[in-house]
């Protein structure tokens, strides 16, 4: 709820200023990934100014993601609740308005074209079995029961993960099995995450890398 | 760990991960008794790799699979609302805690006290379109109901005719007697923590795209008043082994109740067996009603007292007649 609180506290904010932008500013936004936040590396250097990142380094995609996963993100790192020796020195000084902005400059970019990272077919059949199906003899419930369809995500706490680096995702999964990352809502990624095998990892990684992801619009209709 | 539950299906987990340590979310799911039938249902792949299948058995199966799925695409003909079959019978139908489907093709055709008459397989699924779905169900003997029950009756494969002392069946395994400190507050509590971050604090769900994410737990898009779920210990029970998903079992036993008494004390589409009257209609129906809220008062009005039925254009399916066994 700590999206909707801040929604309150800047339509709070709005009433009294009469002028001020509630969501982020793209354009400010773009200001910051250019240059940083004045003490670290700016966002440019790993995601791209076009936010579409790098499987190889493991940098993921920002483009079209949904702002307000991006923001609640950055917010995590700051906090300690998402823990990165990369991120949290790079994004430690910018202001809540500034993490609004780079959050909508990059959730406005164009996802990129999908990339056939993959060609194992054997392997693309049981990432997609993870994916639309899941691995119920193992309690593991389809990417697409909470990440939407097509997993393209649903609203800022389930993001898209249709066309997203594999890397990224291999490495994430693994940190959550490894109680290293544990921002996920409930622990509703934890439990999955760490009864999933290595290869049914490396098999859902590489399916959906393999999608065209879908530019976020919000989960609630 | 509380002694009352197995880690048999967690150790299972545990030797299938890489990572054989105490895992961080694990799944606890109660124990089977001594003597029950214990079912492992089989796959799409199992199926698929069966050479003995008629070709055309397969066709009807994983038709009746895929309806099961995304019942949906049924919407406005045989449901009025957003549920799919998967949508409480969780894992494809085949999950024993989760109300696995395929007992029904073992142990009917039974009496049901529900509607005092002995029902064969296809009036049970008829039961769920007509309350669970706040439909009507597709004709006996159509394709519909041939694919939904050859699916159902593959899942049963190998299972034991009759026999009725089966592991996980149902969802009632906290019980029926709901404990008296159960309170609307302290379930409200529960869902906001626990529930409303896929279902909504109007408990309406979320839908992308046009198709359903996360089913709505009351309202309109919801199980209308005669669907078994609003007694409130079958939805306890399927709160507790099924829900937040991927979390079997991390509820308390106390929270399950409590959310389930929270949820049920909701609006919903009108009970199909309706007489106009909800108190009325509840003590005609009271040995089903007595498990659940309808026509009682709840927050200064009586639950169930209206004519909404939801999308649905009509009150009452024309299966819901009574039947009477006539055959001397």
């Amino acid at each position: 709820m700590l999206k909707r609180y801040w929604r309150l506290t800047l339509a709070g904010a709005l009433l009294v200023s009469g002028a001020v932008q509630a969501q982020g500013v793209a354009a400010n936004g773009q200001q910051i990934v250019m240059q940083g936040d004045g003490s670290g590396a700016p966002c440019l250097a790993c995601h791209g100014l076009d936010g579409v990142g790098n499987n190889a380094a493991g940098f993921p995609r920002l483009a079209g993601m949904d702002a307000d996963y991006i923001a609640k993100q950055i917010r995590d790192y700051n906090s300690g609740n998402r823990v990165s020796v990369i991120m949290q020195p790079n994004v430690d000084n910018l202001s809540e308005q500034q993490i609004l902005d780079v959050a909508a400059y990059y959730a406005q970019q164009p996802v990129p074209a999908a990339a056939a990272v993959s060609s194992d077919a054997e392997l693309l059949t049981l990432g997609e079995k993870i994916a639309k199906r899941g691995d119920w003899n193992h309690y593991i419930p389809a990417c697409e029961s909470c990440h939407g369809p097509d997993s393209q995500g649903m609203g800022a706490t389930f993001p898209g993960i249709a066309g997203q680096h594999p890397n990224y995702i291999k490495q994430q999964l693994n940190a959550w099995r490894a109680g290293e990352r544990h921002n996920d809502p409930n622990q509703l990624m934890t439990g999955v995450a760490e009864r999933l095998t290595e290869q049914q990892i490396e098999a859902v990684a590489a399916y959906l890398g393999n999608q065209q992801a879908v530019v976020a619009e919000g989960g609630q209709q | 760990m509380k002694p009352k539950y197995v880690m048999l299906a967690v150790a299972a987990m545990m030797s299938h991960s890489a990572l054989a340590a105490e895992p961080q979310v694990p799944i606890n799911l109660p124990e089977s008794k001594p003597g029950q039938y214990v079912h492992q249902a089989p796959t799409i792949d199992d199926l698929m790799a069966d050479e003995s299948i008629n070709p055309e058995l397969r066709k009807v199966i994983l038709k009746g699979h895929d309806i099961f799925m995304n019942t949906q695409q049924f919407r406005g003909k045989y449901v009025f609302n957003d549920m799919n079959c998967k949508t409480c019978h969780m894992g494809e139908g085949r999950m024993n805690w989760s109300g696995p489907v395929w007992p029904a093709a073992t142990t009917l055709p039974d009496y049901r006290g529900k509607n005092k008459h002995v029902n064969s397989l296809e009036e049970r699924i008829a039961g769920c379109f007509a309350y669970s779905m706040n439909g009507t169900p597709p004709a006996y003997g159509s394709d519909e109901m041939l694919a939904l029950t050859a699916y159902h009756q593959w899942l049963a494969k190998s299972a034991p005719v009759y026999e009725r002392n089966i592991a996980g069946r149902g969802f009632s395994h906290l019980g029926k007697q709901i404990p008296e400190d159960v309170s609307y507050e302290k379930g409200q509590a529960v869902y906001e923590a626990n529930c409303a971050i896929c279902h909504g604090n109007d408990g309406a769900g979320q839908k992308k795209d046009g198709k359903v994410v996360f089913p709505p737990l009351w309202g309109d898009g919801a199980y209308n008043w005669g669907a078994g779920m609003t007694r409130i210990y079958t939805a306890a029970s399927f709160i507790k082994n099924n829900m937040p998903l991927s979390k079997s079992g991390s509820l308390t036993d106390d929270e399950a109740w409590n959310v389930a008494w929270y949820i049920n004390s909701q609006e919903r589409p009108q009970d199909p067996r309706y007489t106009g009257d909800a108190k009325a209609t509840r003590e005609q129906f009271i040995g089903f009603h007595k498990h659940s809220r309808y026509g009682t008062e709840v927050n200064g009005k009586v639950l169930g007292q209206h004519d909404n039925t939801g999308e649905k254009p009509f009150l009452k399916p024309d299966n819901l007649k009574p039947r009477t066994f006539t055959f001397e």
